[in-house]
């Protein structure tokens, strides 16, 4: 039977194996082509932000870990208040129209796309003792999007979804320097005074850039006495 | 969005005075009222002129939602529905999907429930359940323009009485298609049409399916109509959101267009994506106003359509000759074995190598089509053994522009491409090959497209046209006959130079 691809909606014959017919395993959404465009990050990686080293200058790196994370950690309001981050996909052109589909034309149907990848690739980091919480949008950008891209992401994992942050309302981040986001104040606060006393917390978010915002997030909740925060996002810039 | 019913009145949500009436999404509302025109509002001209002609989403309008609904409740602007329910399921009013698939559904922070939206024309901005499109209740008024055209040209005798057919077309609010082979001038044609039509007050729209093409033509009619307002849409154009009496535009654009236009003209008709995407076709029936006229302009109207027009049932006029008065070159077959054997083991036929050493031996460009981008690789990297400055065009090549333009400046010998560039190409004193005219690919209006590059200046009127095949296909008898009927055609009404 020929299907319609979910993303470039060309008709396509799904590959079918023996563990389509013996394992109930879903026929795949996406054609061939899209399907292989996603590249995962594999290989060696930055073990405390998930970067891949491969392709990434020398000189970006020291031992296990790169130059971004060692910045963050010589500095005494930000070390240590991410513990780690995990990233499914690389961000190349193709994720970036992709996810541009997706989160800003917002056609919410393509995060089915991202399901078996994403729910895989968490477990394989994390597991369901971790408190599941969304970066969360505005109330302005929410209303404008009509979804929250985070959220749906970690809807895909089938856990409990903590929503215990909020979020001003603030100039779009990307069209800041890094110095400008650092300087920025705070724009998550708890959604109710609560203590997290004990928890481990994964932030999902969909890309991991500088790392700027989910450390915002993490102080928050470390300042809600958080044992840990880390992040897992779809891809990885 | 949602809104309240309140005195057979719509009021958006954030305007709402009373508390506790229950908001809805617009599509769960069954009648929509509309008010008649209040004759002594002061209506804001920027919004108005902003909304002319167009069905737009409330994103799309640089106006706050208080100025928008007073002119609702004054009969100025309709809010419609932007999804609406079928016995089938749904139906997208922007740009007419149906199909199932193409619809999908997430909880929305919008109107707090569950909303289908539209994914087919979703690029242009998401339509969903509670989606409203705002529409002018002000019907477009076209301004008087007496002597716009300043061109100083002359028309070849085919192109004339075509040009006289449009005329008629345009004041009489009636169909036409413009048939004219590839290299007769179809443009210029159009030019007394638009003239006539400014004349007479009325709104022009020029689409095509092809951004290219929408950036071809809009200097050139900015040249000849120098001091009309003209704008060109396109993905990213700089003129969105501005109005003026002439529009060229490609077909997707038009989706923003509601009975705005007195004469629609469709370039290329039969082009991709256009042909076969009834969304386009849907756009553009309703991005003309009631009654208006439609002139199609083609080199290779689909069969139906020449059947059509043989049998009356269609308005026709035909352009059998090129501007030049040459006729035009006939394709000759060229059984060439099984060539993708030959590719497969790095080499090709021996009589396609033996027509392309010709050409690079006797300095004279060529473009090679073959049917498949994989092909198209393969065979580029057999030809660069014969000439390093061969190259390959395909529809994802990043590259696809500078090796145009490299060809065109006489840089690379010979250009193998895919169907891509079948069309709007035009390189003088060419030959052309296919490799592979069985493919089902190259159908009959694909053959004379690509035939049609040859020949097309009037330095250089001929040239060679040679199909390489693996067995005949109707397709090809097809292209050779259409060609020669056309020239049949130009040598009985005398359309062609007499040596």
């Amino acid at each position: 039977m020929t299907h319609s691809c979910l993303i470039c909606h060309a008709p396509y014959h799904p590959i079918v194996t023996w563990q389509h017919v013996l394992t109930l395993k879903n026929l795949d959404i996406l054609c061939e082509k899209c399907r292989r465009s996603f590249l995962f990050i594999s290989g060696e990686m930055c073990e405390s932000c998930g970067r891949p080293f491969q392709h990434l200058d020398s000189s970006y790196r020291q031992g296990p870990v790169c130059t971004d994370c060692i910045r963050w950690q010589e500095d005494d309001d930000w070390k240590d208040v991410l513990t780690k981050n995990r990233s499914v996909y690389l961000y190349n052109d193709f994720m970036k129209e992709v996810v541009s589909l997706w989160k800003f034309r917002g056609d919410y149907a393509i995060v089915k796309a991202f399901e078996e990848d994403f729910s895989r690739e968490f477990f394989r980091h994390f597991d369901d003792t971790f408190l599941i919480a969304p970066i969360p949008l505005s109330t302005e950008r929410l209303y404008e999007r009509g979804f929250n891209q985070a959220k749906a992401l970690a809807e895909l994992l089938n856990l409990p979804i903590h929503d215990i942050l909020t979020r001003h309302h603030h100039e779009k981040q990307s069209k800041k320097s890094r110095r400008e986001r650092l300087q920025t104040e705070n724009v998550f606060q708890l959604a109710e005074p609560i203590s997290l006393a004990n928890q481990r917390i994964v932030l999902i978010d969909d890309i991991y850039t500088t790392g700027t915002t989910l450390r915002h997030a993490a102080k928050v909740l470390l300042e809600a006495d958080a044992a840990s925060v880390s992040s897992f996002t779809l891809a990885r810039g | 969005m949602r809104f309240i019913l309140e005195n057979n009145r719509l009021i958006p949500e954030p305007l709402a005075k009373v508390q506790g009436k229950e908001a809805m999404p617009i599509s769960c509302f069954e009648h929509l009222p509309s008010f008649p025109v209040h004759p002594h509002f002061s209506f804001s001209t920027e919004l108005l002129s902003f909304l002319e002609g167009k069905q737009l989403l409330l994103d799309e309008l640089p106006f706050p939602i208080e100025l928008i609904h007073a002119h609702y409740e004054q009969g100025y602007v309709m809010y419609k529905k932007g999804i609406t329910k079928t016995t089938k399921g749904y139906r997208c009013e922007r740009c007419g999907n149906e199909e199932a698939h193409l619809f999908a559904s997430f909880f929305c922070s919008r109107c707090q429930q569950p909303c289908p939206y539209c994914r087919k024309c979703i690029t242009m901005g998401r339509v969903s359940a509670c989606t409203p499109l705002i529409v002018s209740c002000i019907p477009v008024r076209g301004q008087m323009y007496d002597d716009a055209l300043h061109w100083h040209g002359t028309l070849s005798s085919g192109q004339q009485s075509a040009a006289e057919a449009v005329v008629q077309a345009i004041e009489h609010n009636d169909q036409l298609l413009v048939w004219a082979v590839c290299g007769a001038g179809k443009t210029e044609v159009l030019f007394p049409g638009i003239h006539r039509a400014l004349q007479l007050g009325k709104r022009v729209c020029i689409a095509t399916p092809r951004t290219d093409v929408v950036l071809e033509l809009a200097p050139r009619f900015k040249q000849v109509f120098p001091h009309l307002p003209v704008i060109a849409l396109y993905g990213g154009s700089e003129d969105r959101g501005k109005t003026a009496p002439l529009v060229i535009s490609t077909t997707h654009q038009l989706l923003r267009f509601y009975k705005a236009f007195d004469v629609m003209i469709i370039d290329e008709v039969d082009a991709f994506p256009y042909s076969v995407e009834p969304m386009l076709q849907y756009a553009a029936e309703k991005a003309r106003k009631e009654p208006s006229s439609v002139i199609y302009l083609t080199a290779t109207p689909n069969r139906q359509w020449q059947q059509d027009v043989k049998e009356g049932k269609r308005k026709a006029v035909t352009i059998p000759a090129r501007y030049h008065g040459f006729p035009l070159p006939v394709p000759t077959f060229e059984w060439c074995g099984n060539w993708r054997k030959a590719v497969k083991k790095q080499s090709l036929p021996r009589n396609v190598l033996a027509w392309i050493h010709d050409r690079l031996v006797g300095g004279k460009q060529a473009f090679l089509f073959v049917p498949h981008i994989e092909l198209l690789e393969k065979i580029v990297a057999i030809l660069k053994k014969l000439n390093s400055n061969i190259e390959g065009v395909h529809a994802e090549d990043p590259a696809r522009k500078e090796k145009v333009a490299a060809f065109r400046k006489g840089e690379l010998p010979l250009l193998v491409t895919t169907t891509i560039l079948e069309r709007g190409v035009t390189v003088p004193n060419i030959d052309v090959a296919v490799l592979g005219a069985e493919d089902r690919i190259f159908t009959e209006g694909a053959l004379v497209q690509i035939a049609g590059r040859v020949g097309r200046s009037a330095q250089y009127p001929s040239g060679d046209v040679r199909f390489f095949h693996y067995g005949k296909t109707k397709e090809m008898m097809a292209a050779k006959q259409h060609i020669e009927k056309m020239n049949k055609e130009a040598a009985k009404r005398g359309l062609l130079k007499t040596k």
